[in-house]
């Protein structure tokens, strides 16, 4: 029944996932200094920058990714005049989207420290920058990370979408070998699979760091 | 960058057309998530053995899983099996089993923050369990965790946009076969921005009304 299936084909759709993962990587570790650089933004008592990062955690929250994707997938390309990479399109609006949700956990890890804390930094002489670095970010470490590794699960879920601008990932190997074999079920049964164990090992660590860290 | 006044004219009826049905399968998927997610919270606070476990499975399975592969599976997948569903049926079922997941989440939390007291002196004044999950667990359980069942609404609705990949005429569909047919990019992308606005940006004016009031309760 399953005879156009071959073993070889499951090893192409791992090595599919693969790419999904390198891009969800990417993402993360690029939005962590970006989420830094927002949640600096969002502490600092600046009015007009409070404000900026309200209305960008905001629209990032209330607009679905694909519209994101579309704009810059469609429209920037049009607009410029140049043709940008599919990669690069998804890389940027993941990381925008990222950003600001790493942004807000680290923000309210931050706030969630005791007050005497900055304002005994702030007594020692440490500037803005000297305190976040070295007094709120290291204390505020254990609160941020099982939030982030969560984080990290929605946007391996969320890469799935890339499949929309036309970037090769697991997916798109799913459907070439779909379209020679007509297995269905099977293949995105095993996407389905792929999907659900590193998500839920990962979400699992998440919670288990949690419980162990005591928040 | 001019826009082509005659052709937003003519496709304003199928932008129309497609808030109409973004509304109608946000809306249909919400009202049975929320039940799903009653359902499951009410088999883990009554303990019911098999149940319990099978429902825990499915939260987990749906949360860790993408809308995509779900309505995937569901529109492409079980046709294998001699099962044909029409593909707004897919994505509303697709929708409704992804929501009544995030939906039992955010109510488990809730339920879960309650002060033990609250049972303990709901028993002493004779309520049984059932009463006591009606009358005082559940009212309490949504107020506390409002933010995560606003937050699941709009995500709920931000996810239909996903339902373009199985072909349902949804506003981005719309969109993304008049870039395909047309080449109207401009113009297909304003529409599909000016029609996401008006479904999204009442609805969570009004989430955020309820949630103020609530909170002044």
């Amino acid at each position: 029944m399953y005879e156009l299936l071959k073993f070889k084909d499951f090893i192409n759709v791992l090595l599919g996932f693969k790419d999904t993962l390198i891009i969800s990587l990417v993402t993360i570790i690029v939005s962590i200094i970006t989420g830094m650089i927002y949640s600096i933004l969002k502490l600092s008592n600046n009015k007009i920058l409070n404000l900026i990062t309200f209305i960008y955690f905001q629209v990032v929250k209330l607009i679905p990714l694909l519209l994101f994707l579309f704009i810059f997938y469609y429209l920037i390309p049009r607009i410029l005049n140049v043709s940008i990479n599919n990669y690069i399109v998804a890389l940027i609006v993941f990381i925008i989207w990222a950003t600001a949700e790493l942004g807000e956990i680290i923000t309210a890890g931050i706030k969630s420290l005791p007050k005497g804390q900055l304002e005994a930094s702030q007594s020692i002489g440490l500037s803005k920058f000297q305190i976040f670095i070295y007094i709120q970010l290291p204390q505020s470490i254990k609160r941020i990370i099982p939030g982030g590794i969560n984080l990290f699960t929605r946007i391996i879920k969320t890469t799935s979408l890339v499949v929309f601008v036309g970037v090769t990932d697991v997916i798109k190997v799913g459907r070439q070998i779909i379209e020679r074999t007509n297995e269905t079920f099977i293949i995105y049964g095993f996407i389905f699979i792929l999907f659900f164990v590193t998500c839920y090992f990962l979400s699992r660590l998440s919670v288990l760091l949690e419980k162990r860290w005591e928040i | 960058m001019s826009l082509d006044k005659n052709f937003l004219i003519r496709v304003i009826p199928l932008y129309l057309n497609a808030i109409k049905t973004t509304l109608f399968i946000s809306l249909i998927s919400l009202v049975i998530s929320i039940i799903i997610g009653i359902i499951c919270i009410f088999i883990m606070f009554f303990n019911i053995k098999i149940l319990k476990n099978i429902c825990k499975f499915y939260i987990e399975l749906f949360r860790n899983t993408p809308l995509l592969i779900q309505v995937f599976i569901l529109y492409f997948g079980i046709t294998k099996f001699k099962i044909y569903l029409g593909e707004q049926t897919c994505g509303i079922v697709g929708l409704s089993l992804l929501g009544g997941s995030y939906f039992a989440e955010s109510f488990r939390s809730g339920i879960e923050s309650i002060k033990k007291s609250q049972i303990e002196s709901g028993l002493s004044i004779g309520l049984n369990k059932f009463q006591l999950f009606i009358y005082i667990l559940f009212p309490q359980t949504i107020k506390i965790s409002f933010a995560g069942i606003s937050a699941n609404i709009i995500f709920i609705i931000k996810e239909t946009s996903i339902l373009a990949s199985i072909a349902v005429e949804e506003l981005f569909h719309t969109t993304k076969s008049l870039i395909g047919i047309e080449y109207k990019t401009y113009e297909a992308l304003l529409l599909l921005t000016i029609g996401y606005f008006i479904i999204i940006v009442p609805i969570s004016l009004i989430l955020y009304l309820i949630k103020r009031r609530i909170s002044y309760v």
